[in-house]
């Protein structure tokens, strides 16, 4: 248990104490979207009856946040740690493979729930956001967290140099996670659009985290809820699956 | 007592390419033993495979007797490894770092003082709280080594500790660890440099294109090259065809005889002065670990 705690609180160490760059830079993008699109549109869109358009936005881009920097924490460090070659380090400890696999998942989703959690509290000062279901947002919040760690995991074993790195964040989860409607409601889609976002996992994370804080959303939150548990266990098991063989990090 | 490395018919393939063939070797608990051969041979490969780094094609590998893929947690704890690229982590400083590592192997707070030890005796102490990116050369080299010797494990492997670190870092650097092997740790290293092998290790092992091609002791191997060096400067730089067959090496003026017994100088001083060449300089040499390297490696 010590292997593996350590090694989480070297993870946490790790973004913490780059923390200008890890969570002080996306609160401070989710808050430039916040200030244009509720300024631009503010006035003119009103999603669901009686909740304005900033109040609808800022779960979208809690939820944005903590998935993209979750994503960014295992995914950043195991490739950091592959070029720059100090992943011996780690190979050469007794860890189990679901040790290490813990361990990076653990510290994904904290960093996530951080910048989230900053953007919500900096959003308070414009806007007081209703919490209707609490329990909902964080089995959200530390699901999507996970699974996006998971993500990262294997997009750090899979790439073996950061232009790799890049076309997966930029191809992948940045798609996802802007078409999976943080700025806009599915429904306001043509039929076959919103026919495809139902195929974007990215979308239950968003719509149930969305309906946590005001009891309303999209879809029904217990089939979000478990769209999103099953592709957490289905990206953890390929995870696990990828850490014990010894994929591309042991020959 | 089980021996502290026991290797049995390794062989490891990477695509078309055998880069371990048969490899059987045993290391008691307690040797200084050394890991020859030139660029190539396999020796990082073994080393790898050893810290489970890579997976062996097939054979088994054990650290004083845990297999070191079935029972690898075992292994790997009484297993340190310094690699030979100089890799650090760019986040932390020296301590933070060794703490780390020593966490990875279950160790908490009761270690620091050992951790103190392994900073004191490599000469770290003023750069325990300087981030590893700050270090030089020959700082990372040491932290490399503390790093290895974070969870204090019986048997240390390092894969060619000294290249590129200057004469005295090189010497601290031994002095430091036959003392680690004096307080009983096993200790495998690969080298280049010849004379280290031959002043520190009691065996030695060389590897040639992934075979093992000599084992014995340091002393039985330095027997096997017949006796001696004469190096000789010659005005003018010219050797009788009668000496040829003896000749080991020449660059420049310098040709170096090999001899089987020392009273074969009469014969190559009579020859000289037959063939009228004067002597500038003589140096009798003993055989060293480099003539039999060259010996087996060019067989």
């Amino acid at each position: 248990m010590i292997g593996m705690w350590t090694l989480f609180k070297k993870e946490i160490l790790r973004f913490w104490k780059v923390s200008f760059q890890t969570v002080a830079a996306p609160v401070i993008t989710a808050l430039l979207y916040l200030l244009i699109f509720s300024h631009v549109l503010e006035s003119h869109v009103q999603v669901y009856p009686g909740i304005s358009y900033t109040a609808f936005l800022i779960p979208g881009l809690m939820m944005m946040s903590l998935l993209q920097n979750s994503f960014a924490n295992s995914s950043s460090s195991l490739i950091q740690a592959k070029v720059m070659g100090n992943i011996v380090f780690l190979l050469l400890t007794p860890l189990a493979y679901w040790e290490v696999f813990l361990a990076f998942l653990a510290a994904a989703i904290i960093r996530g729930i951080v910048v989230g959690g900053c953007v919500w509290l900096v959003s308070l000062f414009y806007i007081d956001l209703p919490v209707a279901h609490p329990f909902l947002i964080l089995a959200f919040a530390v699901l999507g967290g996970g699974m996006l760690g998971a993500l990262g995991i294997i997009a750090g074993i899979w790439a073996e140099k950061f232009d790799q790195m890049a076309a997966f964040q930029n191809f992948i989860i940045m798609p996802l996670s802007f078409l999976s409607g943080v700025f806009y409601s599915i429904h306001s889609l043509p039929p076959f659009w919103q026919k495809v976002s139902h195929l974007n996992p990215f979308f239950y994370m968003i719509d149930g985290f969305r309906y946590g804080f005001f009891g309303t959303g999209d879809i029904d939150p217990t089939v979000s809820l478990a769209m999103v548990a099953v592709s957490f266990l289905a990206l953890s098991v390929l995870t696990l699956q990828m850490l014990k063989s010894g994929y591309k990090l042991r020959g | 007592m089980s021996p502290a490395i026991h290797i049995e018919q390794v062989y490891k393939s990477f695509g078309p390419l055998q880069a371990l063939k048969g490899i059987n070797l045993t290391i008691e608990q307690g040797e200084f033993f050394a890991l020859l051969g030139p660029n190539g041979a396999g020796k990082s490969t073994l080393i790898n495979l050893l810290a489970g780094l890579l997976r062996p094609t097939s054979g088994r590998l054990s650290v004083m007797g845990h297999d070191v893929v079935t029972e690898y947690r075992q292994a790997r704890q009484l297993l340190g490894v310094v690699p030979q690229e100089l890799v650090f982590d760019p986040f932390f400083n020296v301590r933070e770092m060794l703490r780390f590592q020593a966490g990875y192997f279950g160790l908490g707070r009761e270690n620091d003082a050992w951790i103190d030890e392994v900073i004191e005796s490599l000469g770290l102490a003023d750069k325990a709280h300087t981030n590893m990116r700050r270090l030089s050369g020959g700082m990372k080299r040491r932290a490399l080594i503390a790093q290895a010797l974070a969870h204090r494990p019986p048997v240390l492997v390092l894969d060619e500790p000294t290249a590129g670190v200057d004469v005295e870092l090189r010497q601290m650097l031994w002095a430091f660890i036959k003392r680690l092997n004096r307080e009983g740790h096993t200790i495998i290293l690969t080298t280049h440099y010849l004379e280290e092998a031959e002043t520190l290790c009691s065996r030695v092992a060389m590897l040639k294109q992934g075979e093992i091609v000599a084992l014995d002791s340091t002393e039985n191997l330095l027997n096997r090259v017949p006796g001696k060096n004469l190096r000789l400067r010659l005005a003018p730089s010219h050797l009788p065809s009668t000496l040829h067959p003896m000749l080991r090496a020449n660059e420049g003026d310098i040709w170096t005889l090999a001899l089987s017994e020392a009273a074969q100088i009469e014969f190559v001083l009579a020859e000289l002065r037959a063939a009228d060449v004067r002597i500038e300089d003589m140096q009798l040499i003993e055989a060293d670990l480099e003539d039999v390297f060259m010996e087996i490696v060019r067989a």
